[in-house]
């Protein structure tokens, strides 16, 4: 893997807001997926999105992305409004079903996205092997295991060097030391200033996060790092953490 | 605009294209076969074929091309990666446009190979030149192409897009001269007729058919067709959308 420059670590560029969410609302089909969300992506740190499946996460990972249509609020990414076209290559998302060509190779489908992303082929060479696919890179896609194939959906992602990388279950189907592969990776993006979205419903993997955006109905039940959340809700995992507070939100309705 | 994005997506069509050798032979097997069950129907009536001839050597390519390219535009879209496509730096007409050249690779070897065979082995009788015969056939298939490209906007499972080719070509059939002459159509009916791509792509292979010189009329005709494959692609492009509900 090559490891990019000593990535400036100065507080500010570190901390600063990638993301911002301001009263988002978004319908679809018909019915209101988020009725009134905010919240904020930082640089620097791995944010991941948790939440039962159906409760809007893909949504609101579109909405950063820009490829939703949204019905109220504001999404504004490194200062500019979601969807921007500045930000087409600053901002990458990979999909929760791998987005690339089945009867390609993984290598004609990296080449063809580099070209679209105005990458070069060390690009292509180096996501590659970030994902562990160098061995295949001449199989067809639709010869792969889905976990291969989510991988190279992944290094698409990685293709540009995007300063935000939202990705959706990026981690679904992979095998234990894979996914911790990707979870090292993660944290190396993170640490050389990038922000990082990554969702799951596997709560387990909520340990590997910076700050977690936990998620129910189309609303965020808490926003705070792992350790905090424990802290405050006295459990000692995040699904019982999640469970704690959906039960005092019960009992809040309730009263 | 850039060139070598729209190369990119050309050579990527063009590559899957080739991985799908079935598809490829059909392309340029299935115009070919039937043109030659029709030369069988019509063994003893020469006049007959070359009649008809002209106006299916148009019609056989742009209705292949336009099942083609709504197919594959809108496996793209279910694919997933339309949509990734544009959430990253890809022009609307970048894409369209390539999908349209590497169909048009294909719509030139098809029509190429139908002209070739209807004209050289099966004897069909045209006074105009066979290579503006060829460049008629290669443009109509080209307009198949970008009419599927434009329509597979409106579609979004693939029975849909199967369905506008009843809805959409089979009436440009129906009304481009071949069953009844255009000027012969109810007044109403000839409007219509007036303004459908099809019509001017088989008027313009009726006229080579009848006359040596290529008149002003055929120029007028190619230019209208060319002017439905511009706005093909335009409006291909204009009806892609970043944000999807």
């Amino acid at each position: 893997m090559t490891r990019s420059a000593i990535p400036i670590r100065i507080q500010h560029v570190l901390n600063s807001v990638a993301v911002e969410v301001e009263s988002l609302r978004v319908h679809r089909g018909g019915h209101v997926v988020l009725p009134d969300l905010s919240t904020t992506v930082r640089r620097g740190e791995v944010t991941g999105l948790l939440g039962p499946s159906g409760c809007g996460k893909t949504t609101l990972l579109r909405s950063i992305t820009g490829v939703q249509q949204i019905h109220g609020g504001r999404v504004t990414v490194l200062g500019e409004p979601a969807g921007s076209v500045s930000l087409r290559r600053r901002v990458a998302y990979s999909t929760q079903r791998a987005s690339v060509y089945g009867d390609l190779s993984v290598v004609e489908n990296l080449r063809f996205f580099a070209a679209v992303l105005r990458a070069d082929n060390d690009a292509v060479t180096g996501v590659l092997s970030t994902v562990g696919l160098g061995g295949q890179a001449d199989a067809r896609v639709d010869h792969l295991s889905g976990g291969q194939q989510s991988r190279v959906s992944l290094a698409v992602a990685l293709l540009a060097n995007p300063e935000v990388l939202v990705l959706d279950e990026p981690t679904v189907g992979l095998d234990p030391v894979l996914r911790r592969q990707l979870w090292d990776t993660f944290d190396e993006q993170a640490a050389s200033g990038r922000a990082i979205v990554v969702s799951s419903h596997v709560m387990d993997e909520a340990s590997r996060c910076d700050r977690l955006l936990l998620m129910r109905d189309g609303e965020l039940i808490a926003e705070d790092s792992p350790a905090a959340l424990l802290a405050r809700t006295g459990t000692p995992d995040v699904e019982s953490a999640f469970l704690a507070l959906v039960d005092s939100n019960a009992s809040t309705v309730c009263s | 605009m850039s060139p070598a994005v729209t190369w990119a997506v050309t050579h990527r069509v063009l590559t899957q294209l080739r991985r799908d050798p079935r598809t490829l032979v059909m392309l340029l097997a299935v115009p070919c076969a039937l043109l030659g069950l029709l030369r069988w129907m019509f063994n003893s009536n020469d006049a007959m074929f070359n009649f008809v001839g002209p106006p299916l050597l148009a019609m056989f390519p742009f209705i292949v091309m336009f099942l083609v390219a709504s197919v594959t535009t809108l496996r793209e879209r279910a694919s997933g990666t339309l949509e990734r496509l544009l959430s990253m730096p890809m022009g609307k007409l970048d894409l369209v446009l390539g999908y349209a050249l590497a169909f048009a690779v294909v719509a030139l070897l098809q029509a190429l190979t139908a002209v070739a065979l209807t004209v050289g082995l099966l004897g069909l009788d045209v006074a105009g030149p066979v290579e503006a015969l060829a460049l008629v056939a290669v443009l109509d298939a080209v307009l198949g192409t970008t009419l599927g490209l434009f329509l597979s906007a409106f579609a979004q499972t693939e029975f849909q897009a199967v369905q506008f080719m009843p809805a959409v070509v089979i009436p440009q059939i129906l009304l481009c001269g071949l069953f009844v002459p255009r000027d012969a159509l109810p007044g109403v009916l000839s409007g219509i007729s007036d303004v459908l791509p099809l019509s001017y792509a088989v008027d313009a292979m009726q006229r080579l058919q009848e006359s040596a010189d290529l008149s002003g009329s055929l120029l007028r005709d190619v230019t209208v067709v060319v002017a439905f494959i511009v706005a093909g692609v335009a409006l291909g492009a204009v009806t892609l959308r970043r944000r999807t509900p």
